[in-house]
C-alpha cells in the first residue's frame, strides 16, 4: 500500500523491458562464466559455451514470451533471478564435470540443462493452464492428499529406493524422483487454503498468559497434526531436511495468516523437543548432532556413514575460496562428496569467494522479497498467503541448506534452489516459481476499473 | 593463460555479479518510486497546483471523511488525492480493530472528481447505506459506509 500513497495514481508499471535487459544480463554472466571456466582449464574459450548459453537463453527467452502474454503484469524481475542462480548452477555442474575426477560421475551438466528445459516448459504450462491461483483455493483439501501421499509414497514397497541412508526417492525403472520436492508445494497450496478458513478462530480465540496470546487447546490439532508428520519423515524416511522445511513452513504461515507470536513460539518448542527426542532414540539422528557439534574430531571425520568429512571439506573448500576465491575452474571443488548437489554451495564459495556467495545470497534474498512484496501487495487473503508461504518455503529451504554446509544448523540433505544438480528440485521450483509469477501478476493488476458512464447502462425495469 | 589475466577475469566476473545485483535493487527502486524524472516532475508541479488546487475544486466534491459510528467515532481524515484503505491492518488509513471487519478491508479512491468505495474481498463485506457493495461505486456525499461496526462518511 505504501506506493499507493507515493504516487497519486497507483499504476505499477508492466517494465517488460527492465525484464528482458536483466534476463540478457543474467544469460550473458552465465556465458561469461562459462568463458572463465573453460579459460582457467583450457586455455581457450569451450566449445560448450555458445550450446550452453544460448540453450539457456532460448529457454528464458520461451519463458520471458510466455510471460509475457500470459502474465503481462508480473513482476519483471522474478524471472532474470531465477535465471542467474539456474545458470550459475548449471556452470558449476559443468565445471565440476569437466574436472573427470573420482566421484563427481554423477555430475551432468547437459542432463542439468535439459532438466533446465523441461522446468521452463513445466512454467510455461503452469502459467497458461492456471489463469487464476485462486482456482487453487478450491483444490485446498485435494492439494493436501495429494501433498501427503506424494511425502510418504517413498516408504510404499516397491516403489520407493533407498538412496545414501535416506528414503525419499521412488523409481519408475532407471528414472527415479524425490517426490517431497512436488508435496512441498502442495503442501503450501493446501496450508494457504486452510488457514484462510480457519485463521479467525486461530486469531482471536484464546487467552492471554505475561505477554502472549496462548491458543485454546483444541485449535492445536492442526500443528500438533503437521508436526507429527514431519517427524514421521523424520523418522521413517531419515530426512531431516524435509522435515525442518515442512514444519518450518507451516508455522511460518501460520504466523503470517494470525499474526501471533505465540504460534511460532509453539511451533520452535514442539521442534526443538520433538529433535531432541528423535536425537536420543535414534541414532542417524544423533550422528547428525554430534557431527555438528563438533565436526573436527577425528572418530567423526574418519566415521563411514554420517561422518562429518564431507562437511568438514566443505568448510576447507569454502576457506580455501577467502574473499574473492580462487577463480571459475581453479579450485578443487571436485574433492568434496557431491560438489554437485548437496554441496555445490561449497563448491561455488571457494570459486567465486565470499564476496560471489553474497552476490548470490543477494540474488536469493531479491526472489523472496519479490515474493513478500507481492504477498504484501495481493488483494485476496489466499493469494496472500500463497505468495507469501512460497516465499518464505524458498528462503527456509536456502536457509537450511546454506546453514547445514556452514555448520551453522546440522546438516541436512537439502538441495541448494535452483542451483544444485537434480532433476525433480528444479522441476519444482520452477512450478513454484511459476505460481509466485501468477500470483504477482494478479497482485500489480491495476484495480478493476469503477463503470464510469452510468447513463450507457441500461437498467430495464418491469 | 597467464596468471594475471586470469586474476583480471576473477576480478571482473565478481564486479559482474554485484552489478546484476545491484541492477536488479534499482529495478525495485524504481518499482517502489516511479523513475527518477517521472518522480521528480509531480513532487515539483504537485507544490505550486496542491493551493490553486483547493478552491478550485468544484463544491460538490467531499473534503473530509468522517466516521460517525464505531469506537473511532468522530475521528476525520482529509481527502486528499491518495486512496484511504480502511481495515485491521497496520498500514491501512484507517485502522479499525474490530472483529467483524477484515485486515485489508475497503478502500476509497477518487476517480475524475468522484469517490469509489471498492470491497477488498472482506469476510463480512462493506455496505453503501443498504446495500452490499460488490463491485467499485461511487460514494455520494452524506450516504453512510458501512465497515463491521465503523460507519463512515465522506462530507464537504
Amino acid at each position: 500500500m505504501s506506493e499507493m500513497a507515493a504516487t497519486p495514481v497507483p499504476l505499477p508499471a508492466k517494465r517488460r523491458g527492465a525484464q528482458l535487459l536483466m534476463l540478457a544480463l543474467a544469460v550473458g554472466i552465465t556465458m561469461f562464466a562459462y568463458a572463465n571456466v573453460g579459460l582457467a582449464l583450457n586455455g581457450k574459450v569451450p566449445a560448450g559455451m555458445l550450446t550452453y548459453g544460448l540453450g539457456l537463453g532460448g529457454f528464458m527467452l520461451a519463458a520471458y514470451l510466455v510471460l509475457a502474454k500470459w502474465a503481462p503484469w508480473a513482476d519483471p524481475l522474478i524471472l532474470p533471478l531465477v535465471t542467474l542462480v539456474n545458470g550459475i548452477g548449471l556452470v558449476m555442474i559443468y565445471r565440476i564435470e569437466e574436472s573427470h575426477a573420482i566421484g563427481t560421475g554423477g555430475a551432468s551438466a547437459t542432463n542439468q540443462l535439459i532438466m533446465t528445459g523441461i522446468g521452463v516448459v513445466l512454467f510455461a504450462v503452469t502459467l497458461i493452464v492456471l489463469r487464476d491461483q485462486r482456482a487453487l483455493q478450491r483444490l485446498t483439501y485435494t492439494a493436501g492428499f495429494v501433498g501427503l501421499f506424494l511425502l510418504i509414497s517413498p516408504l510404499i514397497p516397491g516403489l520407493g529406493k533407498t538412496v545414501n541412508g535416506s528414503r525419499i526417492w521412488i523409481g519408475f525403472g532407471p528414472a527415479t524422483i524425490q517426490p517431497a520436492e512436488l508435496a512441498k508445494i502442495a503442501l503450501v497450496v493446501f496450508f494457504a487454503g486452510y488457514l484462510v478458513a480457519k485463521r479467525d478462530v486461530l486469531a482471536l480465540a484464546g487467552r492471554r498468559l505475561l505477554f502472549i496470546d496462548l491458543p485454546r487447546a483444541r485449535d492445536l490439532g492442526p500443528v500438533l497434526i503437521t508436526w507429527a508428520v514431519s517427524l514421521g519423515v523424520l523418522v521413517l524416511q531419515k530426512d531431516l531436511g524435509s522435515s525442518l522445511l515442512l514444519f518450518g513452513t507451516f508455522i511460518a504461515m501460520l504466523y503470517i495468516a494470525t499474526q501471533r507470536t505465540s504460534w511460532v513460539l509453539i511451533g520452535i518448542l514442539l521442534f526443538v523437543g520433538g529433535a531432541f527426542l528423535a536425537g536420543q532414540i535414534f541414532d542417524h539422528v544423533q550422528a547428525r548432532f554430534e557431527v555438528w557439534l563438533d565436526p573436527g574430531r577425528q572418530e567423526f571425520f574418519d566415521r563411514q556413514l554420517g561422518g562429518s568429512a564431507q562437511l568438514m571439506q566443505g568448510l576447507f573448500a569454502m576457506g580455501a575460496g577467502g574473499i574473492l576465491g580462487t577463480g571459475l575452474g581453479q579450485g578443487h571443488p571436485y574433492l568434496v562428496p557431491l560438489s554437485f548437489s548437496d554441496f555445490i554451495f561449497s563448491a561455488t564459495g571457494e570459486e567465486l569467494g565470499l564476496t560471489g556467495l553474497m552476490a548470490l545470497l543477494m540474488v536469493y534474498a531479491l526472489i523472496v522479497e519479490r515474493g513478500l512484496r507481492t504477498s504484501l501487495a495481493a488483494r485476496d487473503p489466499f493469494t496472500k498467503l500463497l505468495a507469501g508461504g512460497l516465499s518464505f518455503l524458498l528462503a527456509w529451504q536456502l536457509f537450511i541448506i546454506v546453514g547445514g554446509v556452514t555448520n551453522l544448523i546440522p546438516l541436512t540433505g537439502l538441495v541448494t534452489p535452483f542451483m544444485s544438480q537434480g532433476g525433480s528440485a528444479l522441476l519444482a521450483n520452477w512450478i513454484l516459481i511459476a505460481l509466485l509469477v501468477r500470483t504477482s501478476d494478479a497482485a500489480r493488476q491495476p484495480p478493476p476499473q469503477a463503470i464510469q458512464n452510468e447513463g450507457l447502462t441500461q437498467v430495464f425495469q418491469r | 593463460m597467464s596468471e594475471l589475466t586470469l586474476l583480471l577475469i576473477r576480478l571482473a566476473f565478481l564486479a559482474v555479479l554485484w552489478f546484476f545485483v545491484i541492477a536488479a535493487v534499482g529495478v525495485i527502486r524504481t518499482d517502489l518510486f516511479g523513475s527518477r524524472t517521472a518522480a521528480a516532475g509531480p513532487r515539483k508541479s504537485a507544490k505550486p497546483t496542491k493551493p490553486a488546487a483547493k478552491p478550485k475544486s468544484k463544491k460538490g466534491e467531499p473534503r473530509q471523511l468522517v466516521v460517525t459510528g464505531g469506537p473511532l467515532q468522530g475521528t476525520t481524515i482529509n481527502l486528499t488525492e491518495t486512496p484511504i484503505t480502511i481495515g485491521r491492518a497496520n498500514d491501512a488509513t484507517l485502522v479499525v480493530s474490530d472483529d467483524y471487519a477484515s485486515s485489508r478491508h475497503a478502500r476509497l479512491f477518487p476517480q475524475d472528481g468522484q469517490w469509489i468505495v471498492e470491497d477488498l474481498g472482506s469476510t463480512n463485506g462493506t455496505y453503501l447505506d443498504r446495500s452490499k457493495v460488490t463491485r467499485p461505486t461511487p460514494v455520494p456525499l452524506g450516504v453512510p459506509i458501512r465497515v463491521g461496526k465503523t460507519v463512515i462518511e465522506l462530507r464537504k
